[in-house]
């Protein structure tokens, strides 16, 4: 009894060692590559070679343009259901006109965002690491670097300064639509009158929570190409191994999205 | 000119450890096609993954044009990559490319050409594997055997010293395995490139190659221009190169008696 109580904990105790051996390895390998895609991107430009910018147009007409619709779609519809279930509240402290504010605010500092960020690591993170894997599984990257080509730069940096981009612009689009949702719902619906809604919704917001929402969205993009590109990377073996790690793209670079959301969140909370 | 001595190799660790490679000596020489031969598993693959720096050697040492590469990195190790060009097996075009983007690839990236001046010379190429006019189709709308040739033209790409195939011929029909082997000859003996081909297709190993090298089991068994290979009175060489089904290499990969695994199982 006492013998097998022993042993379970101490098989437990490997089966911790060996997974927090893995995750470390996983961070670090993460670490390095984020490393070296800054260090393609931002460092060797100034050392003599320039970036070619072709691939990096395609790129941002691939993972921005093309991601307007979904990204109005959903943030347009955020800023009617936010009003809706606001306006619930609100009236009942007899602050229906405030709407505006609460709409505006929370899309700016929080949720435009954030909820960008998710559609784009579920769009673009996905694809990202499927077509980056099968080029590791097709031997691509191989060819790339027997011909003297750094994947790193070739594959990483052009889409990771289109995401770096694109995130930010998606994001001011993003809080223009779901205010503008907010809004129709409000002075329709609701029945406030416009003019009040725009005073109020005015005087809430602040240039500050662009900026703070903004800088949120940097590191956003920042997470969803290298958690998307370390997940193609790692990729040995065949299709199976593709579509797995596409999954485990997406799941990681979501909660890693939350995850930087709220550290970011509390810092300026604390600091501003 | 590459020198390989003593090269060792082995994958996994413990109980599960398979020696892949096991003191692998070889000299390719200037302009000669050397040929690796070997049945699936015997580690010719993994020869050539040394060769191009994708594995390293567990000891043993590469010569390159009289430079140790086998430990090499970044820099200094693209510097050797630039003396040599790679066919894979698969082919390893870019998808997302055309035909004349994955042949100019590497003259954009690593000469100053200018535009006009690489698309006369993707022609070049192209006109060489027979292939011109196929520039603007993408490597998904091209049968098997062009990507292989494309392949072999976008290796050939910057007029390398070294050019390395992985299965140049697998999967071809005869007429393009014809024309494969005509391109390596000619390449090698006009163009004085060193070849190095691994394969198990032996009659075009046997065509081509002015030296043979057989691994069986990450051992050289035989190594000698083809007539030697020919006439060795080694009973693995000649099963190998008739191609019989009996003989001291066992088809059967398993290590265990068929019997008493059968056994076993009714037991159970």
């Amino acid at each position: 009894m006492v013998r097998s109580f022993f042993g379970f904990i101490g098989r437990r105790g490997f089966e911790f060692v060996d997974t927090s051996a893995d995750f470390f390895r996983e961070i670090s390998g993460l670490y390095y590559l984020t490393r070296s895609t800054l260090y393609c991107t931002f460092i060797e430009p100034l050392r003599g070679k320039p970036i070619k910018w072709r691939p990096v147009w395609t790129q941002m007409e691939e993972v921005g343009v093309k991601s307007t619709t979904i990204v109005f779609l959903v943030s347009f519809l955020i800023g009617v259901i936010l009003a809706f279930q606001s306006a619930h509240q609100l009236s009942r402290l007899g602050a229906l006109e405030f709407v505006g504010a609460l709409v505006g605010v929370a899309i700016l500092r929080e949720l435009g965002p954030l909820m960008t960020a998710l559609v784009m690591a579920g769009r673009v993170g996905a694809a990202f690491t499927a077509e980056m894997g099968t080029m590791k599984v097709s031997d691509e990257v191989l060819a790339l670097e027997t011909m003297a080509l750094n994947p790193v730069k070739f594959l990483i940096t052009p889409r990771f300064l289109a995401l770096l981009i694109m995130l930010p612009c998606l994001t001011i689009m993003a809080d223009l639509m779901g205010i503008l949702g907010g809004f129709l719902i409000g002075t329709t619906t609701l029945g406030i009158d416009p003019v009040v809604y725009i005073n109020n919704s005015l005087d809430a917001m602040v240039v500050k929570d662009v900026v703070t929402g903004l800088i949120k969205s940097v590191v956003f993009a920042v997470i969803i190409v290298m958690v998307g590109s370390y997940m193609a990377f790692i990729i040995e073996g065949g299709a199976e191994k593709v579509g797995q790690n596409t999954r485990t793209a997406v799941v990681v670079s979501m909660i890693l999205v939350i995850i930087a959301d709220l550290v970011f969140t509390s810092l300026f909370f604390f600091v501003f | 000119m590459i020198e390989i001595n003593h090269l060792r190799k082995s994958f996994g660790e413990g109980d599960k450890k398979i020696v892949v490679l096991d003191d692998f000596n070889a000299k390719m020489e200037k302009g000669q096609i050397t040929s690796i031969i070997g049945g699936s598993g015997s580690g010719k693959s993994t020869v050539l993954k040394h060769l191009i720096g994708a594995y390293t050697p567990d000891s043993g040492e590469i010569w390159i044009d009289g430079e140790e590469v086998s430990l090499l990195k970044g820099e200094a190790a693209n510097s050797v990559r630039k003396k040599f060009g790679i066919m894979f097996q698969s082919g390893a075009l870019f998808n997302s490319l055309t035909v004349e983007d994955n042949v100019a690839l590497p003259m954009r990236e690593h000469t100053e050409l200018n535009e006009s001046t690489i698309q006369i010379m993707v022609k070049m190429k192209l006109e060489m594997v027979g292939l011109r006019g196929a520039e603007h189709l993408k490597p998904s709308q091209i049968s098997g055997g062009m990507v292989k040739r494309i392949a072999l033209a976008r290796a050939i790409a910057l007029d390398p010293k070294i050019v390395f195939y992985d299965e140049p011929s697998a999967g071809l029909d005869p007429i393009s395995i014809g024309v494969i082997d005509k391109l390596i000859m000619d390449l090698s003996h006009k163009m004085g490139i060193t070849s190095v081909v691994v394969t198990h297709e032996i009659p075009s190993a046997m065509r081509i190659s002015d030296k043979i090298i057989m691994l069986f089991k990450g051992i050289i068994i035989a190594s000698g221009s083809p007539d030697e290979i020919r006439n060795s009175d080694d009973p693995r060489v000649q099963q190998f190169i008739e191609g019989s089904p009996d003989g001291p290499i066992p088809f059967s990969k398993s290590q265990t008696d068929y019997g008493e695994e059968l056994k076993e199982m009714s037991q159970v």
